[in-house]
C-alpha cells in the first residue's frame, strides 16, 4: 500500500503495523494520516519542546491540555493559548483568520473558562504589494468579524512586515480565559459508562485533513486547496460558550473538548487516551449537513463551532434541553469504554478499531540533521555592513516612525472590538494591554512579541530577545509574568539549516524564559512556512500574561509632565544589528544581536517593577523597534509635550540612540522622585538625558522636530 | 406543489449604498472602466408549499413585508419558479 | 429601580449593561430571555443591550425585532415604560418600528470599535435629565451598521420635533463630517420617541460607566434614569 497519499512516511506505516499486530484499514489509514502529521503529533519538535519548563508554584495546568493555566489568586485563574492558523490564512484570508479565533476561543472554553481576551500575531509580506494588501484586509477583517460577534475583546496583538512572507502570511491566534479554580474541566477524567455528547452545529465535510494541510508547504496554486478550509459561524461559537457554560454551572459535564483539528478523531481520542479510557462512537449518530459521507469523513470533519461533551448518561436529556434553548444540535454520538480502544462504529459494523494512546500519541518522533548555519553566520555577525549614518537625524526619525513595522495599529485594532465585556483598562496600541478582573482590586496585563530578524541572524540571542521583548514591557508597568505560551513559526524542518535554526532559538526561549521564572504552560508550533517564492525568517511568536495585584502598581507610559527628568537606564548601547534603523538604511540585517545575560535581565525586573510599585516615575517604556528614540518620540506624541535631550555625554551616539534590545528602558521622574529613582538604579545603569518640556523633541545636534510632525508620522 | 421563489432584495434608490460604491471602486481599479454603476442585494431562495403559483408569490410577498425587506430602505422582486 | 436586560440569541453587551446599572445606580437588575411574552411586574426600564442578534444576518436587528419579548415590549412602550436601544438595540428598536429611521452599514464599510464624544441635544428626557444642555460626552462607539438612515421628508420632521438626543460631535460640541465616525445623517447617534420614553443610541454607556475604563460619562444616562424615577417619572 502506498502509505504516501495518507500522508505517513514509510517507517511510520512500520511502526502502525508492528503495534497493531496487522495491516491497518483505509479509514484506520487516513485517521493516523492526519494524527501522525506534523501539526497534530509535534513529531519534528516534540524533543525540542522538552527544554521548556512549566515549572512553577502557579502552574495549575501545564502543556498537554487545550490550554494552560495560572493561578492569579483569590481562587480565580487565567487559561491562555496561542495557535497558528497560518494556511488556511494564507489560502482564504477571511476565513482562515475567522476560524483561528474561533478554535483558540473553544480551546479556552474546553478549559471550563469564560474567554476574556484575545490577541493577534499577524505576519505579513511587503505591505505595498497589493497582494498583500488584499490579503491583510481580509485577516483583519476576519480576526474581526468572528472576536467582534462572539463577544470576546481582541485587546492586542503583534503585527509584522517583511518580504519573507510575501507567499506565506501567519496568523496566530491568542486567547485567555478566566475560570475558578473549582471550575477547571481537564480530558483526564472520563469514566466507562458515561457518554460523549456532540454540540453545536452539524458535521459537513469541511475542513477534512485540514490537519495534515497544515503540515504541507504551500503550492503556488493554492485555490485548489480551497475546500479544506473551513467556514467559521461566530453566531453560533457565541451560542456554544453560552450553552457550554450553562452546562458547566449546573455540573453537568465531566469533561470537554474542542473540535478542531482532526475532529471528533483528535478529541475523542484525547479523552480516550488521557483518561486511560477507550472510545466508541457510532458514526451513523453524528448529526450530518450532508448526505453520503462515511466513517472516516465524519470522524476526521473539521466542522467548525462543535465540541465533544462527556457526561453521565442520565443527564443526556437535560443536556439536550439546554442545547434547545440555545438552539444547537445535541447528540449523544457514542460512549467512554474500559478497553483503551478508539473504536468507530457503523451501524453495528467496526470501521476503526485502534489502541487510543497511539491514535494522539504514538507516532514516533522524526530527529531531523541540524547543521549550523556557520558560514553565513560567521559572516552576517562579523562583516557588519555599517550603514551611512545620516548627519541629521530628523528624517530618519521620521522615516522610522512611519516604517509599516513601527505605525501605529489603530487602524487594525478599531476594527476589533476591544472594550466588550468592559474590563479594557488599557486598550491595544502600547506596549501592555490590561484588563481589570471584576470584583477584584487584580490586572491582568498581556504582551505578544516576536523578533524575526534577531532570530535570523542569531536564532539563540533572537529566541532569548523574544522572550525579553515580551517580558521587559509587563515588568515596566509594575506586572510579574506568570506564564508563557507561544506559536513557533518555521519553514520546513527537513533543511539542516532550518531545523539548526528551530533547534537554537527554541533553546534561547527556553532558556530566557527558565532563567526569568516563567513557566511554559502552552503553545503550538507550525513549520512548513515556506512557498516557491520565498521561506520565512524563524518566527516564532511569544504571548504572556502578566499580573498587578493592585491597581495603584501600575506604571503607564506616554504621560510625561512637564519638568519631569529623563532617565535611560540599563546599557547605554543595544545593537544594531536587527534594528529596524539599520534594515531601513541598508535594507538588511547583520552583525550580532544583543547577547542574553539572565542576571542583568533579572535585576532589571527586580528594578523596574520596584519603581512601577514605589510610583517613583511618571512614565516608562521599555526601549523596543527604533531604540531610544523612537522611545523618545511616542512618548513626546502620547504625552502631547516635548523634551530637550543633550548626549553630549555619549559617545557613538548614532548606536546609542538608535540600537535595540538588552534590558533598557526610558523612565520619565518626577523631580521629586529623582533621588529615590537614582538610588534604585544607579548601580544597574542610569544616565540622566535630559528633561521634558516644550512642543519639540530636540536632541542638540542631531534632531530638532516639532511633536505634531512626530505625530503625523506615527499616526498619519 | 412545492415552488421555489427566488428574492431579490435591493437598496430604494436615494439610500446610500455604501457596498456598492466600493466594489465600483474595486472593480474600477481593477482595469473596468466601463463601469457605469453598480448596486449591491441580497438574493433569497424560498421553498414554498402552495396551491399554485399565484398563491405561492403571495406568501413569498408576506415573508418579505413580514421580515426579508425592510421597505424604509429596501425594495424587492419575486419571481416564482416550479 | 427595577430594570430588564433582554437577552436575544447572540446579545453580547447584556452582562455589561447589567454590571453597569448595578455598580452605578444599584439598580435591581435582571436579564429579560427574548422568547417570553410576559415581562416580570413593576419593571421600570427595559434595556435592549448591543451584540449580533442572530448573528447579524439578514439585516442588523431584523429577526430580534419579530420574536415574543418584543410584542411584550412594544405594549410596555406604549403603557409609556422606559425602554433604552444601545448600539444593537437601537437597530433592534428601528426594526421593530419602535423608532423611525433605519441604520446602515459605516461609511468606511469596517467595524469601528473607538471613543468618541456625542453632545447631548435634550436635557428634558427620562435618559438625559441628569445632563447639562450641549454637554459633550465620552462614550465608546463599537459597530459595522451605525449609520442613521431616514428619508430627507421625514429626517426635517425628526429635527422640528426635536426627537435627536446625542449626536456626534468634536471635543468641543462642535458638529462636522470630521467628528462624525459612521457616516450618520445629522450626525444622529441617539433618538427618542414622540412620546420621549423610548431612545435608541449607538454609544455604549455601559462602557464609559467606570472612570477605570477611561470614561465614566455613561453613568450620566443611568443617572437620569435613576433621578426621573426618584422623581415619579416626571
Amino acid at each position: 500500500m502506498d502509505c504516501k497519499i495518507f500522508g505517513l512516511r514509510k517507517e511510520e506505516y512500520e511502526t502502525i503495523k508492528k503495534q497493531l499486530g496487522r495491516e491497518p484499514n483505509e479509514a484506520e489509514l487516513r485517521i493516523l494520516g492526519v494524527m501522525w502529521s506534523e501539526h497534530c503529533s509535534y513529531k519534528s519538535t516534540r524533543r525540542l519542546l522538552r527544554q521548556f519548563s512549566s515549572e512553577g508554584k502557579q502552574v495549575l495546568q501545564g502543556p498537554g491540555e487545550n490550554a494552560g493555566i495560572v493561578d492569579i489568586g483569590e481562587g480565580l485563574a487565567v487559561a491562555f493559548k496561542v495557535e497558528s492558523h497560518n494556511h488556511p490564512s494564507a489560502v482564504s484570508p477571511y476565513q482562515g483568520a475567522a476560524t483561528g479565533v474561533g478554535g483558540i476561543i473553544r480551546d479556552i472554553l474546553a478549559m471550563g473558562a469564560w474567554p476574556v481576551a484575545c490577541m493577534d500575531g499577524l505576519f505579513f509580506g511587503d505591505p505595498s504589494k497589493e497582494k498583500t494588501a488584499g490579503l491583510m484586509q481580509g485577516v483583519i477583517s476576519g480576526i474581526g468579524g468572528y472576536g467582534n460577534a462572539v463577544g470576546v475583546p481582541t485587546v492586542g496583538g503583534k503585527t509584522v512586515f517583511d518580504g519573507c512572507y510575501d507567499g506565506n502570511p501567519l496568523v496566530n491566534a491568542f486567547c485567555a480565559g478566566l475560570v475558578r479554580h473549582d471550575g477547571i474541566v481537564r480530558s483526564n477524567t472520563a469514566k466507562p459508562g458515561q457518554i460523549t455528547v456532540l454540540l453545536g452545529s452539524r458535521t459537513g465535510r469541511d475542513g477534512i485533513a485540514g490537519a495534515a494541510f497544515a503540515s504541507a508547504r504551500l503550492e503556488e496554486d493554492t485555490k485548489g486547496s480551497r475546500p479544506q478550509v473551513q467556514i467559521g459561524d461566530p453566531f453560533v461559537e457565541k451560542l456554544l460558550i453560552e450553552c457550554c457554560h450553562e452546562l458547566l454551572s449546573k455540573g453537568l459535564i465531566v469533561s470537554m473538548q474542542d473540535m478542531g483539528a482532526a475532529g471528533i478523531t483528535s478529541s475523542a481520542s484525547e479523552i480516550a487516551a488521557k483518561s486511560g479510557r477507550g472510545v466508541l462512537i457510532h458514526a451513523e449518530k453524528v448529526p450530518l449537513r450532508e448526505k453520503g459521507m462515511n466513517a472516516w469523513e465524519i470522524a476526521l470533519s473539521e466542522s467548525q463551532e462543535r465540541m465533544l461533551l462527556v457526561i453521565e448518561p442520565r443527564y443526556f436529556d437535560t443536556v439536550a434541553e439546554c442545547a434547545g434553548k440555545w438552539q444547537l444540535e445535541c447528540a449523544a454520538i457514542g460512549e467512554v469504554t474500559d478497553d483503551g480502544r478508539f473504536r468507530i462504529m457503523e451501524k453495528g459494523k467496526t470501521l476503526v478499531d485502534l489502541p487510543a494512546e497511539i491514535v494522539g500519541g504514538g507516532c514516533p518522533e522524526i530527529h531531523w540533521p541540524s547543521i549550523p548555519l556557520s558560514e553565513s553566520l560567521t559572516k552576517d555577525l562579523t562583516d557588519t555592513v555599517e550603514p551611512e549614518y545620516p548627519d541629521e537625524w530628523g528624517n530618519h526619525v521620521l522615516d522610522l516612525l512611519s516604517s509599516p513595522n513601527l505605525k501605529e495599529r489603530a487602524w487594525i485594532y478599531e476594527q476589533y472590538d476591544h472594550m466588550v465585556q468592559i474590563n479594557t483598562v488599557v486598550p491595544p496600541g502600547g506596549p501592555v494591554s490590561v484588563l481589570r478582573v471584576k470584583g477584584s482590586e487584580r490586572l491582568l496585563a498581556f504582551t505578544m512579541e516576536s523578533d524575526p530578524w534577531s532570530c535570523g541572524l542569531d536564532p539563540f540571542a533572537g529566541g532569548a530577545e523574544t522572550f525579553m521583548k515580551a517580558a521587559r514591557p509587563l515588568y515596566v508597568c509594575g506586572a510579574q509574568v506568570l506564564g508563557m505560551t507561544d506559536c513557533l513559526n518555521y519553514p520546513s524542518p527537513e533543511d539542516p539549516g532550518n531545523f539548526w535554526a528551530l533547534e537554537e532559538s527554541v533553546k534561547g526561549l527556553a532558556t530566557a524564559a527558565s532563567e526569568m521564572d516563567c513557566p511554559v504552560v502552552s503553545g503550538n508550533v507550525s513549520l512548513y512556512n515556506e512557498s516557491p517564492a520565498a521561506k520565512i525568517l524563524p518566527s516564532p511568536l511569544v504571548g504572556l500574561v502578566g499580573l498587578l495585584s493592585r491597581r495603584e502598581e501600575y506604571l503607564s507610559c506616554g504621560s510625561w509632565n512637564e519638568g519631569d527628568k529623563l532617565f535611560l537606564v540599563g546599557p547605554i548601547k543595544g545593537s544594531l544589528a536587527s534594528s529596524l534603523s539599520k534594515r531601513l538604511l541598508c535594507g538588511l540585517s547583520s552583525g550580532r544581536p544583543f547577547v542574553f545575560d539572565a542576571a542583568k535581565e533579572r535585576s532589571f525586573r527586580q528594578k523596574a517593577l520596584e519603581t512601577a510599585h514605589r510610583s517613583l516615575a511618571s512614565s516608562g517604556r521599555v526601549l523596543a523597534g527604533g531604540g531610544l528614540t523612537v522611545a523618545l518620540a511616542k512618548e513626546c506624541v502620547l504625552s502631547k509635550i516635548g523634551a530637550k535631550v543633550d548626549p553630549e555625554c555619549f559617545m557613538e551616539a548614532f548606536e546609542v540612540f538608535f540600537s535595540e534590545g538588552g534590558p533598557r528602558a526610558l523612565y520619565a521622574v518626577p523631580s521629586g522622585k529623582e533621588k529615590e529613582f537614582r538610588e534604585l538604579w544607579d548601580s544597574f545603569g542610569c544616565a540622566f538625558i535630559g528633561s521634558v518640556s516644550g512642543e519639540r523633541l530636540r536632541i542638540d545636534g542631531f534632531l530638532d522636530l516639532d511633536i505634531d510632525d512626530l505625530s503625523v508620522a506615527w499616526k498619519g | 406543489m412545492t415552488y421555489t421563489a427566488e428574492v431579490l432584495v435591493y437598496l430604494k434608490e436615494g439610500v446610500l449604498d455604501t457596498q456598492g460604491k466600493a466594489v465600483k471602486q474595486s472593480l474600477q481599479r481593477l482595469g473596468f472602466q466601463d463601469l457605469e454603476d453598480v448596486r449591491v442585494g441580497k438574493y433569497i431562495q424560498l421553498r414554498i408549499n402552495a396551491e399554485n403559483e399565484e398563491a405561492a408569490r403571495a406568501r413569498a410577498k408576506e415573508m418579505c413585508v413580514e421580515l426579508l425587506v425592510n421597505e424604509l430602505i429596501e425594495e424587492f422582486d419575486i419571481k416564482v419558479v416550479d | 429601580m427595577r430594570a430588564a436586560v433582554v437577552v436575544f440569541p447572540g446579545s453580547n453587551c447584556d452582562r455589561d449593561v447589567i454590571h453597569a446599572l448595578r455598580t452605578t445606580v444599584s439598580a435591581d437588575t435582571e436579564t429579560l430571555w427574548y422568547e417570553s411574552s410576559d415581562l416580570p411586574k413593576n419593571i421600570d426600564l427595559i434595556v435592549l443591550p448591543g451584540g449580533f442578534s442572530y448573528g447579524d444576518y439578514l439585516r442588523c436587528g431584523a429577526m430580534a425585532a419579530r420574536t415574543p419579548v418584543m410584542k411584550a415590549v412594544r405594549r410596555f412602550a406604549e403603557k409609556g415604560g422606559l425602554v433604552l436601544g444601545i448600539c444593537n438595540g437601537f437597530q433592534v428598536l428601528t426594526e421593530s418600528r419602535l423608532l423611525p429611521g433605519a441604520i446602515l452599514a459605516n461609511q468606511s464599510l469596517t467595524f469601528i470599535c473607538r471613543s468618541c464624544t456625542v453632545r447631548v441635544e435634550r436635557t428634558d428626557t427620562p435618559f438625559t435629565l441628569g445632563c447639562r444642555e450641549n454637554q459633550v460626552l465620552e462614550m465608546p462607539i463599537a459597530h459595522h451598521e451605525g449609520l442613521y438612515f431616514l428619508p430627507d421628508e421625514e429626517i426635517s420632521r425628526l429635527k422640528k420635533e426635536k426627537r435627536v438626543v446625542f449626536r456626534y460631535c468634536g471635543p468641543d460640541g462642535e458638529l462636522d463630517d470630521s467628528h462624525n465616525p459612521n457616516g450618520s445623517l445629522d450626525n444622529i447617534a441617539g433618538i427618542v420617541n414622540e412620546r420621549g420614553n423610548v431612545m435608541g443610541l449607538m454609544p455604549h454607556p455601559e462602557r464609559a460607566s467606570e472612570k477605570i475604563l477611561g470614561s465614566d460619562d455613561g453613568a450620566l444616562i443611568w443617572n437620569s434614569l435613576h433621578i426621573w424615577l426618584e422623581k415619579g417619572g416626571r
